[in-house]
Parts: structure tokens; sequence; C-alpha cells
């Protein structure tokens, strides 16, 4: 067994925690105390006895790879505070967890996991495509008829509202409220198209995005138009662009592109959410190839997502990327290792580069908000405004960090470690900005998260 | 192509294409087509062109780059807990009872403290967290300004919230070498204040004669409150090549000044300050040996004259107080202790001290002494006024308040504070031993270290509950030699209830041992990852 197996840390542990209150109960049971019999066994494997109020101990066992939990605990929480604090006392090195014989107790859930992992995986290269296809493709094929015209539908009631908007004018709809774009929303549901569902909620927003709104409006609204108009003639699209129309407009693309192996870098993990849903995104480089790949992993309200990678080590891995053009979403495939120490970014290059490659990916992608980029040798300059700025190191150009990345401690710690000198920065650049999301510096070998 | 602008659009789509049409030439689409979506057609051409088209602007002036931190990096698993330290802190520090984990939080000045003796320099990366814990709590920031060094205070420049860090900062800026006149010269004449009084305490710890000269050389210059600051200063190190100085200070515009200088020279026995006062107060203090057993006599003064208000005795008392008695206290307090033993009789301290006092002055001459014990540090008073250990609290010779005693121990040697609290407690329990406990050095020594478990465990075997002595119970989780865990492992079983005892408390205080020996447990394993593992590499620049 390699016992080089990274261990996290204990941002990485947290992050994992349904809410906050799991997240305090969790650190209170990081510590030897309660702890017994527990090990891991260095290929990602970490189990323990937590000493409850019971008088049996509650046996935990983390399969960190997955990472999938159990527990003999009743909560209902997921991953349970004993999970969680034993991940911690396991991320600290701590003495109960130094173990590394596997108990029968927990051998036998490894056991039922490696099982239905095996069979799963037979499943999954029996059919491609989804389960439904395969009981009666007639009737698969008449309910994606029937979705597709309702979106047909959709797309051409959010034109005539476009239209009545750009008629009467922008100004009037400050005055509309939200209220006008909610309910569109709600017809856009209702046609089964949330991905223009998600783009007129947003354009509800603007109008209280603050000064230069009427600008982004159109935009966005010109955007909009472009989609709705594109998904109307998606027919006489050539393919990629096709599908990744298909995607926009919330159709998912199965991941059914060609695997890639190589080793992964896990460059940035970061959650976002609407109050409803928790998105999850995990930006990949792969070491050989160079490619990025996204991983989208989604947790209902109160659980966390269930994908969690470590930022900072590498994998061997498949990942299968989604089809359409401009498109970075990928699924992940098999594990080939337990995952590794990083030991240098990825390449990057300049912000003009940056930029410049965000501009190229919008012929595949007109749609696209940002592209991730590495930037090399920049430093971190505030301005008087309260902004930031990413700046080459010789002084010449510069990009703003996006607005919305200004407020997060991430920013603080990114000039923190740069110190007013060049460190390498990686990011999702676009027209808002640079969004930094992890850095790297010359004078320690950490990663440091930003997220 | 286009030529219509896109802020011709833009105000188009702002009035609406009723009201204003987009101007001619916007892409034509075939005839009787709506304006509005012609407009839309053209805005999106011009949206994703100027996105496709985004040029980097120009860089705003580059900040000066942080000053180099030679000290060593951390240990991996020292950083990983000091980010585990800094991230239990967003915790609630008060989430209810607490269970038998330990409290981390608790945990960070201990560990900030044995990394600065190691020297280390902190994690870049843990700044922000850093200078958010010190400024959530100012116990810490002492220590984790130190921790923090030079990037701390550059950082701090940057962000509001932290600009606490950028007062009374110490080691924050590189202090020029106190012999090289002209920098000190330059640096006193110009930098910051927090920057000045570093460099007063350097000059001094170098060199006294030339830090007495440079603070004359501005004083009269200096605002009042700046003035106290850097008298305060003087502190350290005071000795009686200050007195000329305070001396003159005693005449000082400001009346905070010339009680700290007159508080500062009663420090200096052998000063002519401290001989009139011993003048003063022996006219107040007597010997009567008429009657069958030696008395002390006391006669206050009935003035507060001219001379004593210049050597800074506060005329007016406070509400509630007669002057007499207030003049009394203030002379007794700031003459030197070496006065007593021959005015009354070449009696030890131990001897004075139990001497009766006539006339109820008892009360307030043995409270004078104690503060005068205090600020002289003078052990042997100290040892008379606290007096044996094992008596009462309230027939104690010289005070009973605990706050005072706490400082009269402070000034007792370590082992011998350590022994007399030990013994104390062994007498008297725990109920009045938390502020004592304070001002014992950590690690507890073996002895005190016993006499608070052997403490609890009896007050576990009376039944009562353990958050009865929860404040104790966290000193000992802070305090106690983590070599001790072991020894402690035993206490942690649930006992069999005794008969009266409070229900459930059993299985509480089986928690709360728990929480004690992992929480010892914890500091034995953070003191040893902080030790150094290999030479350190050559920091990178």
């Amino acid at each position: 067994m390699n016992q080089q197996g990274v261990r996290w840390t204990a941002e990485q542990v947290l992050a994992l925690a349904p809410d906050d209150a799991s997240r305090r109960a969790g650190s209170r049971l990081g510590a030897a105390g309660p702890w017994s019999g527990g090990g891991s066994d260095g290929s990602g494997v970490v189990w323990g006895l937590c000493k409850g109020s019971g008088s049996t101990p509650y046996r935990t066992v983390v399969d960190t790879t997955g990472p999938a939990y159990t527990c003999s605990c009743p909560s209902r929480k997921f991953p349970c505070k004993h999970a969680l604090g034993l991940l911690l006392l396991w991320a600290a090195d701590g003495e109960p967890v130094r173990g590394s014989e596997v108990p029968d107790w927990a051998e036998q859930w490894l056991a039922g996991r490696r099982a239905r992992a095996a069979g799963g995986g037979n499943g999954r290269t029996g059919d491609g495509g989804p389960p439904a296809a395969s009981a009666d493709p007639r009737a698969a094929r008449r309910r994606a008829e029937q979705r597709a015209a309702r979106i047909t539908a959709g797309a051409e009631e959010l034109e005539q509202r476009l239209a009545d908007l750009l008629r009467g004018g922008l100004a009037a709809a400050d005055r509309a409220g939200y209220g006008l774009w909610e309910e569109t929303a709600a017809r856009m549901v209702d046609a089964q198209a949330p991905g223009l569902a998600g783009r007129v909620r947003e354009l509800g927003a603007i109008p209280g995005s603050g000064p230069g709104w009427p600008v982004r409006l159109l935009e966005e609204c010109a955007l909009t138009h472009l989609l709705d108009r594109a998904w109307l003639d998606v027919e006489r699209l050539p393919e990629p662009l096709a599908a990744t129309v298909r995607t926009r407009v919330g159709l998912t693309a199965p991941a059914d592109g060609p695997a890639v192996r190589d080793h992964w870098s896990v460059l940035a993990q970061y959650d976002t959410s609407d109050g409803k849903l928790t998105t999850r995104r995990v930006w990949l480089h792969g070491r050989g190839t160079g490619r990025a790949a996204l991983l989208l992993s989604f947790g209902a309200a109160g659980r966390a997502p269930g994908l969690a990678l470590p930022v900072g080590v590498v994998i061997d891995a498949e990942v299968r990327p989604h089809a359409g053009a401009g498109q970075l979403r990928a699924e992940l495939g098999e594990q080939f290792s337990v995952p590794v120490p990083d030991t240098e970014p990825p390449a990057g290059g300049t912000v003009a580069r940056a930029l410049a490659a965000y501009g190229t990916a919008l012929r595949d992608d007109p749609w696209l908000d940002s592209w991730p980029a590495t930037l090399t040798g920049v430093i971190p300059v505030p301005s008087q405004d309260g902004g930031w700025q990413l700046a080459d190191a010789d002084g010449g150009s510069a990009l703003p960090v996006a607005t919305a990345a200004l407020g997060r401690p991430g920013l603080w710690r990114l000039a923190a470690l740069s110190g007013g000198r060049p460190v390498t920065v990686f990011g999702e650049c676009g027209h808002r900005g640079f969004t930094p999301l992890t850095a790297w510096s010359a004078d320690t070998p950490e990663t440091v998260p930003l997220t | 192509m286009t030529t219509t602008t896109w802020e011709d659009l833009v105000t188009s789509a702002l009035l609406g294409t009723d009201r204003r049409p987009p101007a001619a030439g916007a892409p034509a689409r075939s005839a009787g087509e709506d304006a509005p979506l012609a407009l839309l057609d053209a805005a999106a051409l011009h949206t994703v062109r100027r996105r496709a088209g985004l040029l980097p602007g120009p860089a705003a002036a580059l900040p000066e780059p942080a000053p180099d931190d030679e000290r060593p990096v951390l240990p991996e698993p020292a950083r990983r807990r000091l980010a585990h330290l800094l991230a239990d802190r967003s915790g609630s520090p008060s989430g209810g009872r607490r269970g038998a984990a330990p409290d981390l939080t608790e945990l960070l000045p201990q560990w900030l403290s044995a990394a600065n003796a190691h020297g280390y320099r902190a994690p870049a990366s843990v700044l922000p967290a850093l200078l958010d814990a010190a400024r959530a709590r100012t116990d810490l920031r002492p220590a984790a300004l130190t921790f923090a060094g030079p990037r701390g205070l550059w950082l701090a420049r940057l962000n509001p919230e932290w600009r606490f860090a950028l007062r009374g900062a110490p080691g924050g800026t590189a202090l020029p070498d106190p012999a090289d006149a002209e920098a000190v010269r330059d640096l006193w004449d110009e930098g910051l204040f927090a920057e000045r009084v570093a460099l007063l305490g350097a000059v001094r710890a170098h060199d006294p004669d030339t830090a007495a000269a440079l603070l004359a050389s501005t004083w009269s210059t200096e605002r009042a409150e700046d003035r106290l600051m850097f008298l305060d200063s003087l502190r350290t190190g005071l000795s009686d090549a200050d007195e000329p100085f305070l001396e003159q200070a005693l005449t000082d515009r400001s009346r905070n000044v010339r009680s700290t200088a007159a508080e500062l020279l009663s420090a200096l026995p052998r000063s002519a300050f401290a001989r009139r006062m011993a003048a003063r107060a022996a006219t107040c203090v007597g010997l009567d040996r008429t009657g069958p057993e030696a008395t002390v006599t006391v006669e206050a003064p009935h003035e507060c004259d001219a001379g004593m208000q210049r050597d800074g005795v506060q005329p007016d008392p406070p509400p509630g107080r007669g002057e007499r008695s207030w003049w009394l206290g203030q002379l007794v307090e700031a003459a030197p202790l070496t006065v007593w033993p021959a005015r009354l009789g070449g009696r030890t301290p131990t001897d004075i001290v139990a001497l009766p006092v006539a006339d109820d002055w008892g009360d307030e001459l043995h409270a004078a002494w104690c503060r005068a014990a205090v600020r002289q540090r003078d052990p042997d008073w100290a040892r008379a006024l606290l007096g044996p250990p094992k008596t009462p609290p309230a027939t104690g010779p010289g005070t009973s308040s605990l706050a005072e005693r706490s400082k009269l121990l402070s000034i007792l040697p370590d082992a011998e504070r350590a022994l007399w609290v030990a013994d104390f407690i062994a007498a008297h329990g725990l109920s009045e031993a938390f502020q004592l406990l304070g001002v014992c050095a950590v690690p507890w020594a073996e002895p005190l270290g016993r006499a608070v478990v052997d403490a609890l465990d009896i007050a576990r075997d009376a039944g009562s509950y353990p958050w009865s002595f929860s404040g104790v119970m966290g000193l000992a989780e802070r305090c106690l030699d983590p070599g001790q865990a072991d020894r402690l492992e035993v206490l942690t079983a649930v006992p069999d209830e005794p008969e009266g005892a409070s229900p459930g408390a059993g299985g509480y205080w089986s928690e709360a041992f728990q929480r004690l020996v992992a929480t010892l447990r914890l500091r034995a394993a953070m003191h040893a990852e902080l030790l150094p593992v290999a030479p350190p590499p050559p920091p990178c620049t």
C-alpha cells in the first residue's frame, strides 16, 4: 500500500461539512479525546471508533477517494460530525488514527463498496445512453421531441418579451421590478428550459446591480436573444455548436466524449449556491495533455455536494468530456492511483495571453462568461478605489480583479502570499475581469486556495 | 458591417425603439421585421466582438514589496496545526455545554508564543486569518503581530480593518542599529509613534544615557499623551540613571505625567524622591513601646503641602474616603520599604506585619505596604504580607483581597509562588484559587499541578457539578504540564455515583477530565511539532 497518499488539510475537510453546525461539531471532535482504534491504510481509507454518549462507540469509516462515508451514529447529516472529526484528526496526523490494520467492521463496508463499484462499472460500460433509451427508444424519442417543442415555444415567448422590453425601453425595466422577470423565469421552467430560466433570473438582477446597468442589461438581453435564435435554428447549426446551444438552453449533454487519461492536477474547488442548490466546481488541469476540465457536482439544500478533491494534489485518472464546442465540463472516470501532492503550478502566461484565450474560446461558445487561465509572474495591485488588479511583473499590462471576488477573504490571502512580488495565479478570466482561485509563490511549496 | 455605434444602440435600448428607432445601417433584416429584434441582433454582435477583443489595461503603480523575513519556515505539521487552530476560531466561542473535546481557540495564544520562542516565520497564506484573529482578540495582538512579522505589517497597511496592527506593532519595521547615531536620529525625528517607542527601547537597552539624551532632546515638544507613553516605556530597565530625568518630569505640565514620574521614582529606593517620601512617611508611623507589647502608632498627615503635591501626592481623595488617610496611604505607598525595619525597632518585615496597629489604622497601613511591595518588587515584604498560605484569607496579615494577593504573589520567584498557591489550594480548596492560579508560571510546577488535580478529585467525590469549577478546569487545560496526561487518565472513568451526589455529575466529570487529558495531549503534540526538524532551508528571496 502506498503510504504517501496525501493528507487533506483542515480547510479541505471542513469544506465537506453540510452546514455550520456540523462544521463546529466536527471541529470539536477533531481531537484525540473521544477517539480510539483508528487508522488509515494509505489508499485513502480512514477509520476510527468515537465514544459518544452511549456505551458502544460509533464506528466511522471514510473512503477519501470518493469521498464516501459510513458511521453507526443515528445522525441524518451527511457527512456526520464523526466523519468530519475523524478526517480532521487524520489531517492532523492525530495519535488515535495511526493504526494501519483495517478492522473487520470497516472491511465489511469497504468490501460492499468495492462490489457495488464493480457492478456500477459494468452497468456503465453496458450502455452509453440514458437508461430509458434501452427501454423503449421510440417512446424516448417522442419524449425528446415533446420537450424540444416546449422549449421552442418557450424561446419564442422569450423573444416576444425581449422585443416588448426593447420597444418600451430598458429604462422601464427598472420600474417594472423583479416580479416580471420572476414570472418569465417561471414560464421558462415550465418550458423545461432551465438554461433560459437561469438567464432570465440573471437579467432580473441586473437593474439593481449598480451604475452602468443599462449597458450590462443590453449585453445580456442581446446574448439571450442570440441563444433564442440559435435554438430556433438549431437544426441548421454545425454539430459541435448545436450541442453547445442545447447545453446552454438546458438540455444536459451526455459525457460521451473519448476518455482522456492523464495526471490531473486539482487546481481549484469552490461552491456557489442559489439557496436551493449548491453547485461545486472543480477545475482540473492535465499535466500531460495541457487540457482543462471542469467537474460539476450538486448538493440539495443543506447537503454538501458529493464530489470533493483536495486542491494541490495530482490524480492519475480518466476524464470524460461532455459534448459541445467550447465546453470544458467533464465527468471524472476511473482513478488509477491515490492522489499525490502536486509539485508545481501549471505553465501559464501573461495577462494579455489569458484575455486572448478567452477571446478565442468565444468563437466556439459566444455565451462564455470566462475561461480558465494561469497567470505567471503577476503582482496583485490595490487601487485607490478599493479595486484590485493583477499586473504583469514588468508593470505594463493589468487585468482587473472581478468585482464579485473583491470582498472574498481569498483576495487577502493572495495579497499576503505575494507580498508585492510576482506570484502564479490560476483563475477564471472573462469580460467581468479575473477571478483568482488558486495561487503559488516561489517562497513556499504550498498550493494556496483562494476560494 | 454595421455603422451603428454601441452608444447609439444603448440609447435606443434605454429609451425604447418606439421612441428612438436605432440609426439606419443596423444589420437589415427582411422587411417588416421588428426594430427591437434588429437592435438585439446588432447588440449581440457588438457584445461578442467587444468581449473577444478585450485587451489588458495599464497597470497601476506596483506596490512596494514587503521587507524580507529571514526567520525559518514552520515545520509542516505545525503549519497544519496553525491552520486548524485558526479555522476553529470561526466556531462560536460559547456553543453551550462543552464536550470532551479540547477548546482549540484557547490554545492559540500558547501556540503563538511557542512559535515565537522558536523564532519561526508565519506562512504568508495564514496572515489574513491571523490578523482577523488578532483584531477580534486584543490579548492575542502582541504575539500575533510578532509572529506575523514584516509581511503581516505590510499587509495590514492595505486593509483598514487591520489598522490596529500599525499602532504599536513590535518589530514591525526594521529598527536601525542603536549605535548608528544618524539613523537613530532620523527615525526619532520622523518615525511613527510606535516606531519611536520601539526605537527608544532599543537604544535604551544598548546605552541608557544616549536614550535619555534622545528623549530629553524633543521632550518639551511632545504631546502630553505621547510624553505619558514614553515615560511608561521607561518602566523596562528602570535604573538610578533615570532619576534626574524623572525628577524633572515631576514638574511637567500634565498631571498624569507628573504622577507617573512619581510612581516610577518611588520604585527607585535610592533616589532623592524616595528619601523625601521616607522622611514624610516616617513622621506618620512610629512605635509605641510603653504598653505591654510594642504597637505601631499612626499619625496621619494634617495637610497636603506644596512639596507633597509636587512629589505626586493627590490632594483630593475619592468620594467616601477621609483625606488624611488618603494622604497617608500615598506617602507609605511611595516610601521605600527599607525605611521601616530601622524605624520600627530593627524588626524583619514578617515581624513588622505581625505588630498590632493602634487606632484601627491596621488595614490602611497594610494595604499601603502591599502596594509599596508590588511597586518596589520586594519579595521579603510580599512574603510577609501574604502570610503563610494555610492561614484563612480573612485572617491573614496583609490583605484579604485576591487581586492584591495575586499581585504580591507575582513578585515571588516562580517556584515559591507555585508552592504557595499549592499549599493554599490544599488548605482552602479551589473556590478562591482562580485569580491566584492566573499568576503562576506555565506550565505549572509539579506540586501545584498535583494540588489542583487533587482538589478537582475531591470536588468530584463531593458530588458537585464540574461547571462550578469550569474556570479552574479551563486554566488547568492550558497550564498543567502536558506530561501529566497519563497520570490523569484514571480520572476519565465514569465513577460510581456517591450517596447524595448531584444526578449525572459523574458522567460530566468524566467528560471534563477527558477534555483535560485530550487538551494536555494536544498541547504536547503542538509543542513537539514546533521543534525544528532539520536544518532549515535557506530562505528564498
